[in-house]
């Protein structure tokens, strides 16, 4: 069983930190996806941990072992490529036998793992075929085989599932996660996509521009969003980032004056400090974190009906207050008319608060 | 409408019977010189052209072996060795541009110099010259380190000529590889030599084809260096050939047309063989992800 490390690891790509300064521990038979906008400098990690890229600075560890120096060769590592990179010129049964030959297992070991890997990933009837002539869904599987053959010290996932469609993705992310359940190794997969990062992934690395925002469990990352980053960037529809100023803090309430409103927002009080009385502050309150009010109180919010978007099971609307846009998600029986004025009451246990450097506040 | 219109994609009777005469203008040549080297000494001069005559194999012998002045003795000509000559030289000059310009291709390819581009117009610039230009500085070079008619000094010379084209022809069937796919082989625990061996090269197998035919065809048909560095050991057919023109009958129109189809032959065997490469290299796009 081995772990990966990752300490202070720099990549520069001319003057331009591709990765910047991370650090990151994946424990043994754990998940980690990494997740993030294009750019972010992802798969840029993945390819260091990989030894296809040379990091400018610092250091990775696998199984506690130093592996700057190891070529990819010599890593032990097996990775799925996005765009499969199959072998064009081999068979599928060529392709999936292809990392075995440099194991030096004999010809009968090789056909038997071949014949099982086959099996599980259903595709014994196309053993014979070249890459060329098989379905995006069966390639994905050749390149996932092609990886789980060998017993390597971890797994490498560049965005495994991007090049499928919606219904295969579905399919096929329920398999990748039934498969790295089995196999119990340290595995980074690289997304763009939240949904498959918090499906599939034990824990989450939030990046941008190089930089790691968050580790958290999926659970986590959606519950307590770091910064306003994360928060904006984890969970559909978008959560709300509302400029505020407080007013005064007792208990499990906070006046504020929010969008030029006052408010009195229920958070929840650890007894740590609030934020002081007359700091500038963003709110963070996602569409789905509102009550529709029937009558005006103090910890309400007024708005116009600007645009009714149905999403099925519920309604997004997108409500005007003063000059911001605020997204509501109600259910989808609620008949809603635009231009109609409303007022909506955010839920106790559903407000973030985020200090004036956009850092999460537990109040 | 009247007219029915065709299947799309397909061509009318019109424009095939128009196809097929383009075809026949550009071959006639050809088809010229196969007759003319049937043909008695006065049927190829004969006038107005003869199309209907008993063809003769008398023109291939005297290839070999024939009287230099009329009712001399029978020599040989050794144009034996001269077909081995060219074969040989075109053949190993190919073969050795072809392994030495790969290697470079994929290194310009795939491990770029800071100002790649530049190195790559360098090498182009080698073929910019006219032979013309070069003929004296390397016919003293040949001089002086005595490389002058040997089979050494010659294929050194064609497969330097040839290189520059095969760099560049490989570099862009190189690029086409996605580097992925190379990746996917690292991380799969091979070296780089076989990353290229077992990977790589497989993949430009078409325009490996491409290029040797290519090469082929052009040292093949050389003619100037040939005159000038070769001996009366290593001598091509093309020089030989020019050598045969004339004689106390004026020119031997059977003679040449004969050594031009036996030079036409290897030439089109290859290409034959090759074909189905030759097209896939050639139209490029050739790798499927």
């Amino acid at each position: 069983m081995a772990d990966i490390e990752l300490r202070n690891l720099t990549k520069l790509f001319g003057k331009l930190a591709a990765v910047d300064d991370i650090d990151l521990d994946v424990e043994a038979g754990e998940v980690m996806c990494l997740l993030g906008p294009s750019g972010c400098g992802k798969t840029t990690t993945l390819r260091l941990i990989g030894g296809l890229e040379q990091e400018t600075a610092g250091d990775i560890f696998i199984a506690g072992k130093r592996v700057n120096k190891l070529r990819a060769s010599q890593r032990d590592i097996a990775m799925v490529f996005q765009f499969y990179a199959l072998y064009p010129s081999l068979t599928v049964a060529e392709n999936l036998a292809f990392p075995l030959h440099a194991e030096k297992l004999s010809k009968a070991e090789i056909a038997q793992r071949v014949a099982h890997i086959a099996d599980v990933l259903e595709l014994s009837h196309a053993l014979n075929r070249v890459p060329g002539r098989l379905a995006e869904g069966e390639k994905q599987r050749v390149a996932v085989g092609r990886a789980i053959i060998r017993d390597p010290q971890c797994f490498l996932f560049d965005e495994p599932l991007s090049r499928l469609d919606v219904a295969l993705r579905q399919e096929m992310r329920g398999q990748i996660k039934q498969l790295l359940g089995d196999l119990h190794k340290a595995t980074v997969i690289v997304t763009h996509d939240q949904i498959e990062a918090l499906t599939i992934g034990d824990r989450i690395a939030v990046m941008r521009d190089g930089v790691i925002e968050q580790v958290a469990s999926p659970h986590n990352i959606f519950a307590q969003p770091a910064n306003v980053f994360v928060a904006g960037f984890i969970g559909t529809p978008q959560m709300n980032l509302l400029p505020a100023r407080g007013i005064a803090a007792d208990g499990a309430r906070l006046r504020t004056r929010l969008l030029d409103q006052e408010v009195t927002l229920p958070i929840e009080h650890r007894g740590a400090d609030l934020p002081r009385a007359d700091a500038t502050m963003t709110v963070g309150i996602r569409p789905r974190g509102f009550n529709l009010a029937t009558e005006a109180g103090p910890d309400t919010l007024a708005g116009t009906v600007d645009l009714v978007e149905p999403m099925g099971a519920e309604t997004l609307m997108h409500l005007r207050v003063g000059e911001a846009d605020v997204r509501v998600v109600t259910g989808y029986r609620k008949a809603i008319a635009v231009g109609r004025h409303l007022r909506v009451r955010p839920r106790a246990g559903q407000v973030h608060i985020f200090d004036d450097t956009g850092q999460r506040v537990e109040p | 409408m009247a007219r029915r219109r065709r299947e799309i994609g397909k061509a009318g009777w019109g424009r095939t019977a128009m196809s097929a005469v383009i075809s026949f203008i550009y071959f006639f040549p050809v088809l010229w010189i196969i007759l003319t080297a049937f043909k008695t000494h006065t049927d190829a001069l004969a006038i107005p052209p003869k199309f209907l005559f008993t063809p003769t194999l008398e023109n291939f012998a005297n290839v070999f072996s024939r009287a230099y002045q009329r009712g001399g003795e029978e020599i040989d000509t050794h144009f034996d060795l001269f077909f081995f000559n060219s074969i040989f030289i075109a053949g190993t000059s190919v073969l050795l541009a072809l392994a030495v310009g790969t290697l470079a291709a994929y290194a310009f390819s795939r491990f770029p110099l800071r100002g790649n581009d530049t190195y790559m117009f360098i090498v182009l610039t080698t073929r910019m010259l006219p032979p013309i230009i070069v003929i004296i500085p390397i016919f003293l070079m040949f001089r002086v380190t005595g490389m002058s008619g040997t089979y050494a000094g010659i294929i050194l010379l064609y497969a330097a000529f040839n290189l520059p084209f095969t760099i560049w022809m490989m570099k862009s069937f190189f690029d086409e590889i996605p580097p992925e796919v190379e990746d996917a082989a690292r991380m799969d625990g091979s070296s780089e030599f076989k990353v290229f061996f077992k990977i790589c090269l497989p993949l430009v197998k078409a325009g490996l084809a491409a290029t040797a035919v290519f090469g082929l065809i052009l040292t093949w048909n050389e003619f100037l260096f040939a005159l000038l560095l070769t001996g009366m050991q290593t001598r091509t057919v093309p020089v030989a050939m020019a050598q045969t023109i004339g004689g106390d009958i004026g020119v031997r129109w059977g003679l040449l047309a004969a050594i031009e189809t036996l030079f036409l032959i290897p030439v089109v065997l290859v290409t034959f063989l090759l074909q189905n490469q030759l097209l896939r290299g050639v139209t490029f796009g050739t790798i499927r992800r």
